[in-house]
């Protein structure tokens, strides 16, 4: 059974001009010890799929449907309590996008880490809690005297790192990174995607990748979900999605990247913008940019349908006709 | 593309350029130390961009590329060193002597939100370079700023003239920035970092644009980025900088697939590749760029070179070195047994 399971889940913003239909009809799993990769463009609904798993979703945020299943908790249904008492920190934990503005200020790095193992789990002392903080800042490759130090006194780098170290103060099972190496140089960034893999190797740690960046996906995980405008595209095993990316907006998405090693070409594009979530466009709701659309696309929903014997799936009426 | 057996003109030359920031002080630090402290943002670099071609900076954040950019257009005044544009020496020009070249030196700003005055529709901002400068009567000014929306595929212009920036996506923004850059025709625009605000999946549009406004205009580019994958694909030649200093410079491919530096190789290294089967190394150097304030003697990258030799590299600052064929590097130990290792490494 798989770690995380998300059946269906959708996952609308209720507006005064309308529901925005950020997340529609996701479904994908998690294993233990496996990485997945959520890619798509701003605004696709990546970001939302996150904290729809933990329910933390800003205001006027719903779930309206479907399932997540960790363990044997459905976690749409549970109470807020349960939520807070047994998933939050210690079964799922999510670092946020922007590691530069997300420690406190005011409070010293160590202290921060402190508050979060005390809160989470009432049983251990506050020595206990000191200790641990000193080994998880070891294992993010930051030296356990900096606990002292304030977040201004870290640099772009150790702060993503003292944020990693904070996300794993309670043991999780899964690890949700929103746009990791998003802030950070490439050089910083490489090194804590580094970090991510050793974490992942050592603790046999489940991570969900957030990222809008293709390449970091291809470099960290094992299997990748390519969401657009709210849906997932297509999704399944990494190697075969780059290699052999089957929907048009995958393939579109790869050839817009530069890549270092790849002959010098003219950079390719998609033509068109992403839809308004709030009014999407009938069917496949990439149609509109799409070189293939055909009538029935426009018309109906293409269903995220597996290749055979493959564990890939693609949403297209060009690969599945209906 | 160039060359052609002639001589290639060189359209904009640097010497020496050097910005010092000073730090403001408090009024109590002035009394108690004597010394001005400066964020050496530039710090004696050359480099020169020949006609119609794209010269690229690459870096980190905080290695300086964007002062170059305003100091090649001489939007601020450099601290020391000199800038030809065409020969001519504009560092010591005055503003009214500037601004008949003014026409001719453009920028692309990075951030399109915020680069579009928000009051202003969209034909005024792009019919402003043409008002400063005076060129041409109202109509011939509109008919003008038509041309160029068409040329940045902002089609039907009618459409645009009369809308203001937050009715269009970033994409769109961009291109009325571009159209601004354009307007006049210039001979040299600097592009700083256009297309990293963007989504991935419209990049390619801007950048294609912009090569082939090039294509017609002429115009040579200095283009600045922090995506070195980018500059293969952009870029005819390339300039690594770091803490203020130009490390490697060269034609991009020879920059690119047997650089020189070892700073260029770790950041080679250290970017992603949209590949899956690709072999990683795992080999990445330590640590964050330090400050600009107080770079460290000798070779600014020693303190994280993987091959530093002390106290060589500590102590003395490596001159820029032609290894042939317009390839210069600023390393002590080029050749040397250590650096063939790390060089030859994955």
């Amino acid at each position: 059974m798989a770690l995380l399971d998300v059946q269906d889940l959708t996952t609308h913003y209720f507006t005064l001009s309308g529901a925005v239909q950020a997340a529609e009809n996701v479904s994908f799993q998690v294993e233990k010890g496996e990485a997945l990769g959520l890619a798509g463009e701003s605004g696709c609904g990546k970001t939302t799929v996150a904290l729809s798993v933990l329910k933390i979703l800003p205001q006027g945020g719903r779930i309206i449907g479907g399932k997540v299943l960790f363990g044997d908790k459905d976690l749409v249904t549970i109470n807020e309590d349960e939520m807070r008492k047994a998933v939050r920190w210690k079964g799922i934990s999510i670092v946020f996008q922007g590691a530069m503005n997300a420690l406190n200020p005011v409070y010293k790095v160590g202290d921060q880490i402190v508050e979060a193992i005390l809160t989470h789990e009432t049983d251990v002392s506050g020595e206990e809690a000191r200790e641990r903080v000193g080994k998880l800042l070891e294992t993010v490759g930051v030296s356990p005297t900096r606990a002292n130090n304030y977040p201004h006194e870290f640099s772009g780098g150790m702060k993503q790192r003292a944020l990693i170290a904070m996300s794993l103060a309670c043991n999780p099972e899964l690890l949700i990174a929103d746009e990791p190496g998003t802030a950070l140089d490439v050089i910083v960034q490489a090194q804590v995607l580094k970090l991510l893999r050793d974490l992942k190797e050592k603790l046999n740690l489940a991570m969900m990748l957030i990222t809008h960046d293709l390449s970091i996906i291809a470099e960290t995980c094992e299997k990748s979900a390519i969401m657009y405008a709210g849906r997932i595209v297509e999704y399944g095993d990494v190697t075969r999605i780059f290699k052999e990316p089957l929907h048009p907006y995958t393939q579109g998405l790869l050839g817009a990247f530069p890549s270092i090693k790849a002959a010098r070409t003219r950079m390719s594009s998609i033509p068109g913008l992403p839809p308004d979530l709030l009014h999407p466009p009938s069917g496949c709701r990439f149609n509109p940019r799409c070189r293939y659309a055909m009538e029935i696309c426009r018309e109906k929903v293409p269903e995220l349908i597996e290749e055979k014997g493959t564990n890939r799936y693609v949403a297209c009426y060009l690969v599945n006709p209906s | 593309m160039k060359g052609e057996g002639k001589m290639e003109e060189t359209v904009i030359k640097a010497s020496n350029l050097t910005k010092w920031f000073p730090i403001r002080r408090g009024f109590l630090s002035t009394l108690f130390t004597k010394r001005q402290l400066f964020v050496r943002a530039v710090d004696k670099i050359d480099f020169d961009v020949k006609k119609r071609e794209i010269f690229g900076l690459a870096g980190e954040s905080g290695s300086g590329k964007t002062t170059t950019g305003r100091l090649a257009l001489r939007l601020i005044e450099p601290t020391s060193g000199n800038i030809h544009f065409k020969g001519k020496d504009i560092s010591s020009l005055s503003e009214s002597g500037l601004k008949p070249l003014r026409r001719k030196m453009q920028i692309i700003f990075q951030d399109p939100y915020e680069s579009l005055n928000p009051r202003m529709t969209i034909k005024e901002i792009v019919a402003e370079p043409l008002q400063v400068q005076k060129s041409g009567n109202e109509d011939e000014i509109k008919e003008k700023v038509s041309k160029i929306l068409e040329d940045v595929q902002l089609v039907p212009p009618q459409e645009f003239l009369e809308r203001f920036p937050h009715e269009l996506s970033g994409g769109q923004r961009q291109r009325v920035g571009v159209a601004r850059a354009f307007v006049l025709g210039p001979e040299f625009v600097v592009a700083d970092e256009p297309v990293s605000m963007l989504d991935v999946s419209i990049r390619g549009e801007i950048l294609n644009l912009m090569l082939s406004l090039k294509e017609k205009f002429g115009t040579s580019f200095l283009y600045i980025t922090h995506d070195i994958a980018l500059t293969r694909h952009m870029c005819d030649r390339v300039g690594i900088m770091y803490l203020g200093k130009l490390m490697e410079r060269g034609k991009t491919e020879k920059v690119v697939f047997e650089p020189l530096h070892p700073y260029t190789k770790a950041l080679i290294k250290a970017v992603p590749v949209p590949d899956p089967t690709s072999k990683r190394s795992d080999v990445i150097i330590k640590g964050e760029i330090p400050s600009p304030v107080n770079p460290p003697a000798g070779c600014r990258f020693h303190p994280r070179c993987p091959v530093a030799e002390l106290p060589l590299c500590s102590h003395k600052e490596p001159p820029m070195i032609d290894y042939g064929d317009e390839h210069c590097a600023a390393c002590h130990l080029v050749g040397k047994p250590g650096w063939e290792k790390y060089m030859a490494g994955t």
